[in-house]
């Protein structure tokens, strides 16, 4: 399954290096109304159409398929970040800091995801300018989602703490930060990696169906979600085809996140 | 019997004494979270342009002394065991009477998906486990893998759009994660030594996965029931709001637009109450001795 995985990582590469240069391939810019043909199908000016305010489809996939495919790994990194924080400290130091952490992560494991999410964000202001939405949707996911790789996290610092490797390191005299930050956390970068890469089309489709809440990235900026929510005026599936252009390259892009982490998982 | 019955015991009181803790530590996060809020405790009453800047003052003085933190939570608390969640802001009425309307859809739509979600989960597990041929194995993993690529609001549109019944979304959303958990569990409790053992001395596929297979994975599943109920309920906001199905997702939705914060919490904490109990049930079921022990 080795090609598969090349196919996938190819993929994902393409993708990137395609919405990184949006600026230069995309036909216009994503805010661009082009008034004499709203609603229009795909044509050699729009390859993909024109949505009901006249702007360019292909380039607003472009521009909104950067600010998923960028932010939902920046949002993963943090998840990972504090999830390394608070998980690696619990299990290496033990005793009531891990109770502790352990029954914070299990009432945020039982807490529905969507459920939380909505209730933070409506805690913030919802009329924010298009940045401003972007930050704090991407970082709500970020500093939300670490309860599960916490957990992982933490079982695995254990584990790690009772290790002849550890326990040799403490008999020759290395402890504290020292012990932490030279033997116990190097030894946890591949399961780091694993919950980073795990991380990412989870973003990816929680940030979708926010979008298509209203809840996610505003106007006019662009996001899969947000371009997703076209599909709600859609009337009948052989009507308007091209509509499904942003659904099927979400979904081919979170297929290639879970074929890339296959083999992640095995090599960790 | 009466070890049993007393580690039961024991695994039920836990249980239900950290269900008191995470409640009372939630509460007190959404209390805070909500007397915190930009916008609370804003009176119309500021707004009458009679009154003067030193009146206003004066009203806001007031609702400070009225609303200290440690008050407002205390009060909270009193009015939570009188049973009164308070007053939706955005849709004036009590949350308690919200609840009673919308909850039953919500229970509803929850139970069919999870009804579908686990049958066709755990059908196409065994499916793949016995028949051991890799066209049922590959086909069934691809239906899953194709199902988790999909945003669940995308998967809403769609039955929309198809003029499909809104409910069984649910199920279509919950039932890869039960399928691919499923499979690997089963996968891994039939290639132990003693069901291979029994296969070898002729026993049939039907009994082997029935006596040895099963049993063996049997706690592990029954965990994975209490958490099934958290992604189905995760799952019914999108859901309910383009299906247009009246329960408490769609509640939850209109309460974040509208900035309803009261209502929010109220939702939020009767939703992580029920996945509490569901995955307490699911533990104490899977393994009774142990739940005891912990």
């Amino acid at each position: 399954m080795k090609w598969v995985r090349l196919a996938a990582i190819l993929f994902l590469v393409v993708v990137s290096v395609a919405c990184l240069s949006a600026d230069f391939v995309a036909p216009a810019p994503y805010a661009r109304q082009f008034r004499e043909v709203p609603d229009a199908a795909p044509s050699s000016q729009h390859l993909l159409g024109t949505d009901d305010l006249g702007r360019d489809r292909f380039s607003r996939l472009l521009y909104g398929t950067r600010v998923s495919l960028l932010l939902a790994p920046a949002a993963a990194l943090l998840s990972s970040l504090l999830a390394a924080v608070i998980g690696g400290a619990a299990g290496f130091a033990g005793g009531w800091l891990e109770t502790s952490v352990m029954a914070a992560t299990d009432l945020f494991l039982s807490l529905p995801w969507l459920f939380l999410l909505i209730t933070v964000r409506a805690f913030l202001p919802l009329n924010v300018s298009p940045i401003a939405s972007v930050a704090i949707t991407f970082a709500l996911l970020g500093c939300l989602g670490w309860a599960a790789a916490a957990r992982v996290i933490c079982a695995d610092a254990r584990t790690l703490c009772g290790s002849d490797v550890i326990v040799l390191a403490r008999a020759c005299g290395i402890g504290g930060f020292r012990l932490l930050w030279r033997h116990v956390v190097p030894n946890l970068k591949p399961i780091l990696y694993a919950q980073f890469w795990i991380s990412i089309p989870v973003f990816i489709l929680t940030e979708a169906n926010l979008g298509i809440l209203g809840l996610g990235v505003a106007e006019p900026l662009p996001s899969w979600g947000g371009m997703l929510r076209e599909l709600e005026s859609f009337s009948s599936f052989s009507a308007q085809p091209w509509l499904f252009v942003p659904l099927i390259l979400l979904m081919v892009t979170v297929s290639c996140f879970h074929l890339a982490l296959q083999n992640e998982e095995v090599w960790a | 019997m009466q070890t049993r019955l007393s580690s039961l015991v024991r695994g039920v009181s836990k249980h239900a004494a950290r269900l008191l803790i995470v409640l009372g530590l939630g509460g007190f996060l959404g209390a805070t979270l909500v007397r915190l809020a930009p916008g609370y405790g804003v009176d119309e009453e500021e707004l009458d342009s009679r009154l003067n800047q030193e009146s206003i003052q004066a009203l806001r003085q007031s609702h400070a002394r009225e609303d200290s933190l440690p008050g407002f939570y205390v009060r909270y608390l009193i009015q939570l065991m009188k049973g009164d969640l308070g007053d939706s802001q955005t849709l004036h009425q009590p949350v308690r009477q919200l609840l009673a309307e919308r909850f039953p859809e919500t229970l509803k739509s929850v139970g069919i998906g999870l009804a579908l979600a686990w049958t066709a989960g755990l059908t196409l597990a065994m499916a793949a486990v016995m028949a051991r041929a890799r066209a049922v194995d590959l086909a069934a993993c691809l239906l899953a893998s194709v199902l988790l690529c999909i945003p669940a609001a995308v998967m809403a549109l769609l039955f929309v759009i198809a003029q499909a019944p809104g409910r069984l979304v649910l199920g279509l959303i919950v039932f890869p994660k039960i399928f691919h958990y499923s499979r690997n569990l089963l996968l891994r409790s039939a290639s132990l030594p003693h069901v291979l053992t029994a296969r070898a001395k002729g026993l049939g596929g039907f009994r082997v996965f029935l006596w040895h297979v099963l049993p063996v994975a049997a706690p592990q599943l029954l965990a994975l029931a209490g958490v099934s109920a958290s992604l189905a309920f995760a799952a019914a906001i999108p859901v309910e709001v383009l299906c247009d199905l009246p329960g408490i997702g769609q509640l939850a939705w209109q309460a974040a637009l509208g900035r309803d914060l009261v209502l929010l919490v109220n939702l939020t904490m009767i939703v992580t109450l029920i996945t509490l109990l569901a995955n307490s049930a699911a533990d104490l079921a899977a393994n009774p001795r142990r739940a005891g022990e912990a």
